[in-house]
């Protein structure tokens, strides 16, 4: 049987089911590289050049990880643009090329280019020609297709019950797992979901939450209109799908009550991240704002401080309604001519 | 209106003129220094690229000065310069300035589209005396192109670069204070004449090829003015990017001057086999051009975290390699040490020059 590798990080957490399931119909076997792990994040940042951000280093890792267990090829997509008008980011329209430089022994690569940037027809002849690897049967490729689209449906349903990525892939799965209801925060979390929803790369940032006692919102729980009608107060249309994504949900995040404050996991050196990361912090009208930046550094310690302190802060507020009218730096501190 | 725009290398000389001749009043931004450095690090963005920072330090600047119009070009990505204008504009209000942004957006690179945007600039111009000032901004354009191609050129040959140096400032400043076409060429030619008298040394210098981000190659202040540097140290440098070509290739379809840029994109294959965009393919083909052409190395230089570099920066040590070529990559932020990038230069070229003096030796031999 042909084994087709599937590398466990970046568009993993928003496509895995439907390659998978893509794969296993064609009559592939699919093995995919264990999750993110101290020893994936060692070999990515050996192989991988010093300037390219946390998620991408750690992918090289479980490409290197991945070689090792001998699959006839790897599938490395090319994820130009997943919808209209938009892209995902420079770094991933490079990404084979990137890989195929700095690995030079790997085996075949399934190197399909996503460009939905115009219409989906080269998508369509994409999925023809990786499906002609594995078969002749130009039916049974379109069937593989939709019924991957499905799978993919049926993924994305989990994450909206507010399941993160890679909880919703191990149900997916046939697992089982509960979401927490006690809870006496409610925070917004955003970030790329190849960061955020990555246990390793992002410190387990949504299960710390958890245990402090926070209910987690995601991007994937707000409703795809929700988010487009938010993005669209900005002045211009955020090119950039993900980029979009998290700014459309954040500031409809920060315009719902319930939500006690935002909290944003940015990698450094991200590009789209240093521009969206500012629209969201100057427009979200003054509600509650950590963001937390993260490469291979690996002190979990500070996180935690920093999470507590910011969820410390929250229930204070709430408790001392007057505090949180004042700065803590103004010169209103001490009275003005209108207040005490 | 008094309108301002953000420095890129000589492209503040075109600009005035256009908008002199759209008899629009322009404030330019200061000379780049330190303090506007300061400024932009200050209020943008930390993970910002380099550019933006220096973007904003310019408009805080000529906002200062009086400006009361920003005008500021845009993009559809997938590089964040698509966003800049925006952000600019959410900082610039936050700090309290008051002002009009104009961006210029040509959707899908339409001059047409461009041209009615600097339209609504515009006062009571006809279009024939618009079009004649656009005329005059690019034979501007040309014209410092071909002082500044001489100064590469001659550098590092003279004696006494400091003349060179002279030379090549002076003629900038008369085709900036220039009004006709023949008065701008004039310039530039005798500019040419007076470095071509000047005494040289005898050795054939050795040639690099720059490539990498636009900002960064054509503005001298974002990248520690390296091809004086190393025009002092006795390197002619070819650049992978010229103003001119640029606008040709990408805002009138190559049609007012023929450019390679096709070819250079073909070259980029089988490294590079996708736009990533900004110029991230360019740089791949320019490189692999500069190989075949013979040259000495080649210097990447970016701001730091530009992305479509990076794509590039992975890809580079494997053209290197197959194209047998020396490539160094030099990244750029706030960071204002010269002497770090002085060292880096000097044993990059120590290393070139060994490598190309023991190769003509062995062939001797």
């Amino acid at each position: 049987m042909t084994r087709v590798g599937i590398p466990a990080g970046l568009f993993y957490h928003y496509y895995y089911p439907l390659w998978k399931t893509f794969f296993v119909d064609l009559g592939a076997e699919v093995i995919s590289s264990s999750l993110t792990n101290r020893q994936t994040v060692e070999k990515g940042i050996a192989v991988a050049l010093d300037e390219a951000c946390f998620p991408i280093k750690v992918y090289f890792g479980h490409i290197q990880e991945l070689n090792e267990l001998g699959p006839d090829y790897l599938f490395l997509p090319r994820l130009v643009s997943v919808e209209a008008r938009s892209y995902i980011c420079p770094k991933f329209m490079g990404l084979p090329d990137m890989i195929k430089a700095s690995l030079p022994d790997l085996p075949p690569i399934i190197d399909m280019v996503v460009d939905m940037s115009i219409n989906s027809k080269g998508l369509e002849q994409e999925i023809k020609r990786v499906g002609n690897i594995f078969t002749t049967n130009e039916k049974a490729i379109s069937q593989a297709f939709r019924h991957g689209r499905e799978e993919l449906c049926k993924y994305r349903q989990l994450m909206q019950t507010g399941f993160s990525s890679s909880e919703a892939i191990e149900i997916w799965e046939g697992q089982e797992r509960l979401l927490t209801t006690s809870a006496d925060l409610q925070l917004g979390v955003l970030g790329h979901g190849y960061s955020l929803y990555d246990r390793c790369i992002s410190m387990n940032l949504i299960g710390h939450l958890r245990e402090m006692g926070c209910r987690v919102k995601l991007v994937e729980t707000c409703s795809q209109d929700e988010i487009e009608k938010a993005a669209a107060s900005l002045p211009k249309r955020v090119f950039w799908t993900l980029g979009r994504k998290n700014v459309g949900a954040a500031l409809h995040m920060a315009s719902d009550d319930e939500i006690d404050g935002l909290v944003y996991l940015a990698c450094f050196g991200c590009g789209p991240d240093s521009m969206i990361k500012e629209f969201i912090e100057r427009r979200s009208n003054g509600k509650p704002f950590l963001g937390i930046t993260i490469d291979e550094h690996t002190g979990e310690a500070g996180l935690l401080t920093r999470l507590e302190a910011f969820c410390d802060m929250l229930r204070r507020r709430r408790k001392i309604d007057f505090e949180s009218n004042l700065p803590p730096y103004g010169q209103y501190a001490c009275g003005s001519e209108n207040s005490l | 209106m008094k309108v301002t725009f953000p420095h890129m290398g000589n492209m503040h000389v075109a600009l005035k003129t256009v908008f002199k001749g759209l008899k629009i009043e322009s404030v330019p931004p200061p000379p780049i220094t330190k303090r506007t450095l300061e400024l932009g690090v200050k209020y943008s963005p930390e993970f910002a690229c380099m550019p933006m920072k220096i973007n904003v330090g310019n408009f805080i600047e000529a906002l200062e000065l009086g400006a009361d119009t920003i005008v500021m070009g845009g993009g559809w990505g997938p590089c964040r310069f698509g966003l800049y204008a925006q952000v600019e504009k959410d900082i610039l209000k936050d700090l309290g300035f008051d002002f009009n942004m104009v961006i210029l957006e040509a959707p899908d690179s339409k001059i047409s589209e461009l041209f009615k945007q600097l339209k609504s600039l515009g006062q009571n111009v006809s279009l024939l005396q618009a079009l004649k000032t656009l005329k005059l901004a690019w034979n501007k354009l040309d014209a410092i192109e071909i002082v500044e191609k001489n100064l590469e050129y001659f550098l590092p040959r003279v004696i006494e670069k400091a003349r060179a140096d002279k030379l090549y400032q002076e003629a900038i400043e008369s085709i900036d204070r220039a009004d006709g076409k023949n008065q701008c060429y004039k310039a530039a030619f005798e500019a040419a004449k007076a470095m071509q008298e000047l005494p040289t040394e005898n050795q054939e210098p050795l040639k690099i090829g720059l490539v990498g981000e636009i900002y960064t190659i054509l503005e001298p202040a974002a990248n520690f003015e390296i091809i004086k540097l190393l025009g002092y140290m006795g390197v002619e440098v070819e650049r992978s990017i010229y103003l001119t070509d640029w606008i040709s290739a990408h805002l009138f379809g190559g049609y007012i001057k023929k450019t390679d840029h096709k070819s250079i994109i073909a070259s980029a294959q089988p490294y590079l086999n996708y736009w990533v965009g900004g110029h991230g393919q360019e740089t791949i083909g320019s490189t692999v051009g500069f190989a075949r052409q013979k040259c000495d190395g080649v210097i990447q230089i970016a701001p730091l975290t530009c992305m479509p570099e990076i794509v590039a920066q992975a890809i580079l040590p494997t053209v290197s390699v197959k194209e047998d070529i020396p490539c160094m990559t030099l990244w750029f932020d706030e960071l204002s040490g010269t002497a770090g990038i002085q060292t880096r230069l000097e044993a990059f070229t120590d290393m070139i020059y060994r490598r190309k003096y023991r190769a003509s030796n062995l062939k001797e031999a």
